[in-house]
């Protein structure tokens, strides 16, 4: 592996900032109150989401106190409040579902498929269907093969309907507010694990890589070594993976002199890169879903034609075994996807 | 229809059979040992505990035969160990991820399918199993039924309705057993359940039984005849217990108020019996603390259980 000038042990500045970043549930948790601040004609619906438990995950807390039944603790009814939620859109008005756990927005998927998707058009002009449907997702919590998923995969290629994760580099609110204004339906995935980090900010990721933030509020982040302009590698993973990510990177620079910078996209599906052209002469494309008819090989799909040639060998595909999630916290990590996972795809890509 | 158990506003406690208080005495030590286990980080991922609940599937463990099939939910380890009390080693390695694990510790707390029982974490989803599987006992002829627990919440699927509308189309071997426990995680039954479960039952034409009391040989006497009527008939029977969640819904997420938690805490059968018949059940109180204790210890020390993905 070659090394390019530059010597990232020491990068120039910023210093650390002085002030810790929010943490992801805290940020999420703002840019809720600050959206429904903002759009008296935003609703909010969810199992347990009103005060004082604030939601499976918290991250309501404070919402209804403040905005009274525009938030709405809802029956165990999946299919229910999403199809209510494309209502309310419908309706002139906009919405936010909150599904407990991104798993059973598998019982939402006629509403989501057959109605919010299609209505947007095939009444035969735009209908404006402002609904995003929140999904906590993922691992490496030990809760089991109906708690633990991350079925982005299985929500893309759907005509009229984004797919979106949360990040740590992306600003929650000024993505919320990009997919509603886009009077569109989108699932905004939210890796579960994500919520007790800190955000990203002042483009430092830590002492080694700095990020530059996303154009658009929908666009891609890209992480990066300071004054590096050619990488062995160009990972590609959502938000949910950034943390892994960056430790894989580390390793690769520490221990085998591999330089990897990092694409971090907020929408999944439609997926492009937003005028960011990888700059690695390898990628390798990193997700949480199971392998098989994944995420990782639309990104694949879209990318070859543009790299073609340029590439030194095949894009690289990591993702969760072709397996269910075991409860049990041993077994669950033979299955899912950790930051050795992307050094061995990386590396043996390149052996 | 309609029937309800007396509900007398004191109780008269009448002393447990042994083989009752055996098994509630087990089910309440196995689930305080859990969240004790969870408190010192040796146990991840989540539980739901049913202490306050554990007489229910006590009482009606008699009515059911051991080639009955139970499904269960999210808050199942009731619900498994009375039915296979000398399986609660299988069950809590499942729980601890340790050898002889009922199903390899893949499942875990929510997901164990062992013998004729079966749960998922997924409310709503086993009612259509429950009548697929009462539709192949029915066919059978030989006086099997189903056992399906579901708790108040659950009731806002709309599958439980297509499954109730089938099993009473086709006549199904189906007993709906609805645990009443007054919340749905954080929301009380009055902010999600519209109407009644009476209601709810008599819109299918499904036979609906109420069950107040706590006491098993009580609530046996009120529940045999409509139990062995889902199997002679075959037809479909909900039985609405009206129950109390003592614990938080899995760990540390009550928001309840002192007030409610101690109605909750007023229905509990352990005080009571602690009061009625204080020499046999501190025997029995004790013995079965230090039977768990014990189990729990055998069941650390076991290896990590293995699993072959397939
Ligand atoms: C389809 C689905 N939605 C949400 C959940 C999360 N969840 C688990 S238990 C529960 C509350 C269930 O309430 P209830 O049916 O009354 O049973 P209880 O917990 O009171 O025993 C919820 C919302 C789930 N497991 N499955």
């Amino acid at each position: 592996m070659t090394v390019t000038p530059a010597t990232p042990a020491t990068p120039a500045t910023p210093a650390t900032p002085a002030t810790p970043a929010e943490r992801v549930a805290e940020h999420l948790n703002r840019a809720l109150h600050d959206l429904m601040d903002a759009h008296p004609d935003l609703h909010l619906l969810g199992e347990d989401i009103t005060d004082p438990y604030g939601g499976a995950f918290k991250i309501t807390k404070g919402l209804s106190s403040r905005f009274g039944d525009r938030v709405r603790s809802t029956p165990l009814s999946e299919s229910a409040i999403v199809g209510a939620g494309a209502g309310l859109a419908l309706a002139g008005g906009q919405a936010i579902v909150e599904i407990m756990f991104a798993d059973f927005a598998a019982l939402a998927f006629d509403q989501l498929l057959n109605f919010a998707a299609k209505s947007v058009s095939m009444y035969g002009r735009p209908v404006p269907v402002p609904l995003v449907v929140r999904c906590p997702s993922g691992g490496h919590r030990g809760y089991g093969p109906t708690h633990s998923q991350s079925p982005q995969k299985h929500f893309i290629g759907v005509p009229g309907l984004a797919v979106l994760e949360l990040s740590p580099f992306h600003d929650a609110r000024a993505l919320l507010d990009h997919a509603l204004a886009t009077r569109r339906p989108s699932v905004l995935f939210e890796d579960k694990v994500l919520y007790t980090r800190r955000m990203f900010h002042h483009g430092v990721v830590d002492e080694l890589f700095r990020f530059e933030p996303p154009a658009g509020p929908a666009g891609v982040a890209r992480v990066h070594l300071d004054g590096v302009e050619e990488y062995d590698c160009t990972i590609i993973a959502p938000g949910g993976l950034a943390h892994r990510a960056v430790e894989a990177m580390r390793t690769l620079l520490m221990e085998h002199e591999v330089l990897c910078e990092l694409l971090v996209p907020a929408r999944l599906y439609p997926f492009d890169l937003d005028g960011l052209p990888p700059r690695g002469r390898h990628v390798c494309v990193a997700e949480d879903g199971t392998a098989g008819g994944t995420w990782g090989a639309e990104v694949a799909a879209r990318l070859y034609p543009g790299l073609w040639g340029r590439l030194t060998r095949p894009i690289t595909l990591v993702s969760a075994a072709d397996s269910i999630i075991p409860a049990a916290p041993h077994l669950e990590r033979e299955v899912l996807v950790d930051a050795p996972a992307i050094v061995r795809a990386v590396l043996g890509a390149a052996a | 229809m309609n029937a309800m158990v007396a509900a007398e506003a004191v109780p008269r406690v009448a002393p447990p059979a042994d083989d009752d208080l055996d098994r509630l005495l087990l089910i309440r030590h196995f689930e305080s040992a859990l969240l004790r286990l969870f408190g010192e980080g040796l146990i991840s991922g989540t539980t739901h505990t049913c202490l306050g609940q554990e007489y229910v599937p006590v009482a009606l463990e008699p009515l059911l035969r051991p080639d009955d099939h139970t499904l269960s939910n999210h808050r199942g380890h009731g619900h498994f160990l009375a039915r296979h009390p000398g399986e609660a080693g299988g069950l809590l390695a499942e729980i601890m991820g340790r050898e002889g694990a009922l199903c390899h510790g893949v499942g875990g707390s929510q997901h164990v399918y062992h013998r004729t029982f079966l749960s998922t974490g997924v409310q709503g989803e086993s009612l259509p199993v429950a009548a697929g599987i009462a539709l192949r006992l029915r066919a059978a002829g030989d006086g099997r039924l189903v056992c399906v627990y579901i708790g108040d919440g659950t009731l806002g699927e709309g599958s439980v309705y297509e499954a109730l509308n089938m099993a009473a189309l086709w006549d199904l071997p189906l007993l709906v057993v609805v645990e009443n426990n007054g919340i749905a995680q954080s929301t009380p039954t009055a902010r999600q359940l519209a109407g009644t479960v009476a209601g709810r039952a008599a819109a299918f034409g499904v036979p609906y039984r109420r069950v107040e009391s706590t006491d098993p040989a009580e609530i046996r006497a009120a529940l045999a005849a409509p139990v062995a009527a889902v199997r002679e008939t075959p037809f479909p029977l909900i039985v609405e217990f009206i129950t109390h969640r003592l614990g938080p819904h899995s760990k540390g997420d009550d928001t309840r108020g002192p007030e409610e938690l101690a109605a909750a805490r007023a229905h509990d059968w352990y005080g009571r019996y602690a009061e009625a018949i204080p020499e046999r059940f501190a025997a029995a109180d004790a013995l079965w603390r230090r039977r768990v204790a014990d189990l729990v210890a055998e069941v650390s020390a076991r290896p990590l259980a293995r699993w072959e993905a397939s």
